[in-house]
């Protein structure tokens, strides 16, 4: 950011600009060229849905009918929906049991491979990243046919054991289990990079010297590694809350396309709940009503982690800084 | 902000004990234990993706059978044959592979010239342009689906790949990051030496800096076009005919026979997975460098 480079500072040093005015207009010009596609783009299909949502939230809204206005109508109907409070319900145990496993097990690999003299470190990594490359359709085919009640590898071993089958897609809990289990698969070694990018970044005498004063593995993670993740950790919490909380696409194709997720709806999402009533019941109000509460709920809970995960160590991390 | 930038010649030196307890501690041997925590991690990536080709290359029976078998058979091509029978799967890959190599090529050049306006140029308003963009990262804008809809429905791009193609040709992401790369790499020196030439700035763009950032450019578009050619969402609201399908919708309609022929969805996931992973055989380890490079080294 200091040495930045001016037309004009050139300018100064080097008169013969002035003979090429015309130009010296354009490059004045330009640098808002340079910028403008992203903010063109995130204008048209990023702000403008989004105020647009909270503006259709307050009409009955039929796409090909009438557009009426009915004020909070939608959000109250919303707040007595029973569907609604099981989605989020839904949602929200689906996220937890999926971010917080992950992120910890992503602390957990980040700090093993990046020990010094661990061979084919590479070669974890990449593979890591696999499932990151892999798409969530063909993903959810396999770990559907994985967790098949009658032929699936699981319940085969399952059965091994001893145990009943499981039919996952059949109760809440284990259909969250399963939702859960395939976000894991995605994202773990993706946030394991980025953690291990962090480490890395930490001096190896840091912990060489507080190995040398008697500080355990427990305490070195505590008081060095911790504190040095801080803003990595706040990041990938905040990401994995905006992406966890809008799960769409394992729900719905776990449970063969199916827009409720399961006749009692035990696995239907948030986003799930808003695309049903939006493009399924054509009620564009009513599902307007529920991306404004997704919306809301995210920002909350955002925010809320933030405040949690930067409290992380803080004062060690002063100390170290 | 200024967290992100410095900390780039940091990992050199934190290689080099520093003292006869660092040495003895680095000659120290990795544990076994190591090895199988990561052998067992990288076995829980693998396998899902192996397994698909096992069940693609043998049919249903592979899943129905038990114990299962884990050794690929003969029959993958009859299962391909079979999809491309089924779905115009090749016309769905075909889209595939113009939307995300339109989005790859998009972002890792509009995200380069604008990383580099921010970098390197100096214009009115640029800090708070900036701060906008970031802001802009954390706002979930997928929830805005249905208005969403409405406007390309509006642009008449309705069951069209433009309205897959445009929306994700620049991302505020790829622009911070390549804004970090070029402030990182490039000297001021040098573009002053071009500019005192009398190279104007999109001149001094495309001759100087963007060859130099052209590898985080790369892996910028390898990311793009990863990302669009998995996605899902948006591909399935907006297409409506078979023939305009990209290939993770036409999956889609393979699985709803999935009663049928579980080989087949199999096979039709697994081919859409080919392109990838060829991909990442080429990439895999620019595309990890990249990724710890766009992490925040604290």
């Amino acid at each position: 950011m200091s040495a930045t480079l001016t037309p004009g500072q050139v300018g100064a040093a080097a008169p013969t600009t002035s003979t090429r005015p015309v130009e010296s207009r354009w490059e004045r010009i330009a640098p808002y060229g340079y910028v403008a596609p992203f903010y063109l783009l995130f204008a048209v299909f990023g702000l403008m849905p989004l105020l647009f949502t909270f503006y259709v939230s307050l009409f009955d809204w039929n796409p090909i009918g009438a557009h009426t206005f009915v004020g909070l109508d939608n959000f109250r109907k919303l707040a007595d929906d029973p569907r609604f409070w099981n989605a989020f319900r839904n949602t929200f145990s689906i996220w937890l049991m999926s971010t917080v496993p992950q992120l910890l097990l992503a602390l957990v690999l980040a700090q093993v491979l990046n020990s010094a003299r661990l061979r084919f470190a590479n070669l974890f990594r990449m593979s890591m990243l696999l499932p990151y490359i892999t798409s969530v359709a063909a993903t959810t085919i396999v770990f559907a046919q994985l967790f098949d009640r009658d032929y699936g590898l699981l319940n085969w071993f399952i059965g091994l054991l001893g145990f009943q089958h499981i039919d996952f897609m059949s109760t809440a809990l284990s259909s969250h289990v399963l939702i859960s289990v395939m976000v894991i698969w995605r994202w773990f070694g993706y946030n394991t990079l980025l953690y291990l990018a962090s480490l890395q970044a930490v001096p190896r005498d840091l912990y060489e010297a507080a190995a040398v004063d008697g500080a355990g593995p427990v305490k070195q993670f505590r008081h060095i590694t911790l504190p040095a993740l801080r803003p990595v950790i706040v990041f990938t919490v905040i990401t994995s809350t905006i992406g966890g909380l809008q799960i769409f696409t394992e729900p719905l194709l776990l449970s063969g396309g199916l827009l409720t997720c399961g006749s009692a709806r035990q696995c239907q999402t948030l986003s799930l709940f808003l695309f049903e009533q939006g493009f399924g019941s054509f009620k564009f109000g009513y599902g307007s009503a529920i991306g404004v509460a997704l919306f809301v709920i995210i920002v909350v809970i955002a925010f809320v982690n933030y405040l949690l995960s930067s409290r992380l160590g803080n004062r060690e991390g002063k100390a170290v800084r | 902000m200024s967290q992100t930038e410095s900390p780039r010649t940091a990992p050199t030196v934190t290689r080099r004990p520093s003292s006869k307890v660092a040495r003895a501690r680095q000659v120290q041997r990795v544990r076994p234990v190591t090895y199988v925590v990561l052998g067992l991690a990288t076995l829980a990536c693998v396998f899902p993706i192996y397994w698909m080709f096992v069940v693609s290359s043998v049919g249903s029976q592979a899943a129905s059978q038990m114990p299962p078998r884990v050794i690929p058979g003969g029959n993958f091509l009859n299962l391909l044959k079979l999809v491309f029978d089924t779905i115009p799967f090749l016309r769905s890959l075909a889209n595939s592979l113009v939307v995300a190599a339109c989005i790859g090529v998009g972002q890792a050049f509009l995200c380069s010239l604008a990383g580099f306006a921010f970098a390197k140029l100096t214009f009115k308003g640029r800090d708070v342009l900036f701060l906008l963009l970031v802001l802009t990262m954390t706002v979930p804008a997928q929830l805005g689906v249905i208005p969403q809809y409405l406007i390309i429905s509006k642009l008449g791009w309705v069951d069209t790949l433009q309205a897959l193609i445009v929306p994700g040709l620049v991302s505020a992401f790829g622009i911070f990051w390549m804004r970090q790369h070029i402030s990182a790499t490039i000297n001021d020196e040098l573009l002053q030496a071009a500019r005192m030439d009398g190279c104007n700035s999109w001149q001094i763009f495309t001759r100087i800096a963007f060859p130099v950032v052209r590898p985080a450019a790369a892996v910028l578009g390898l990311l793009g076009f990863v990302n669009s050619w998995n996605d899902f969402l948006w591909p399935f609201i907006v297409l409506k005919s078979p023939e305009h399908y990209t290939a993770q919708i036409a999956i889609k309609a393979l699985q709803s026979n999935m009663s049928i022929d579980l080989g087949l969805a199999m096979a039709g996931s697994f081919l859409v997975t080919v392109p990838l992973l060829v991909l990442f055989a080429f990439f895999g380890k620019q595309m990890v460098s990249g990724i710890m490079d766009g992490a925040f080294k604290g």
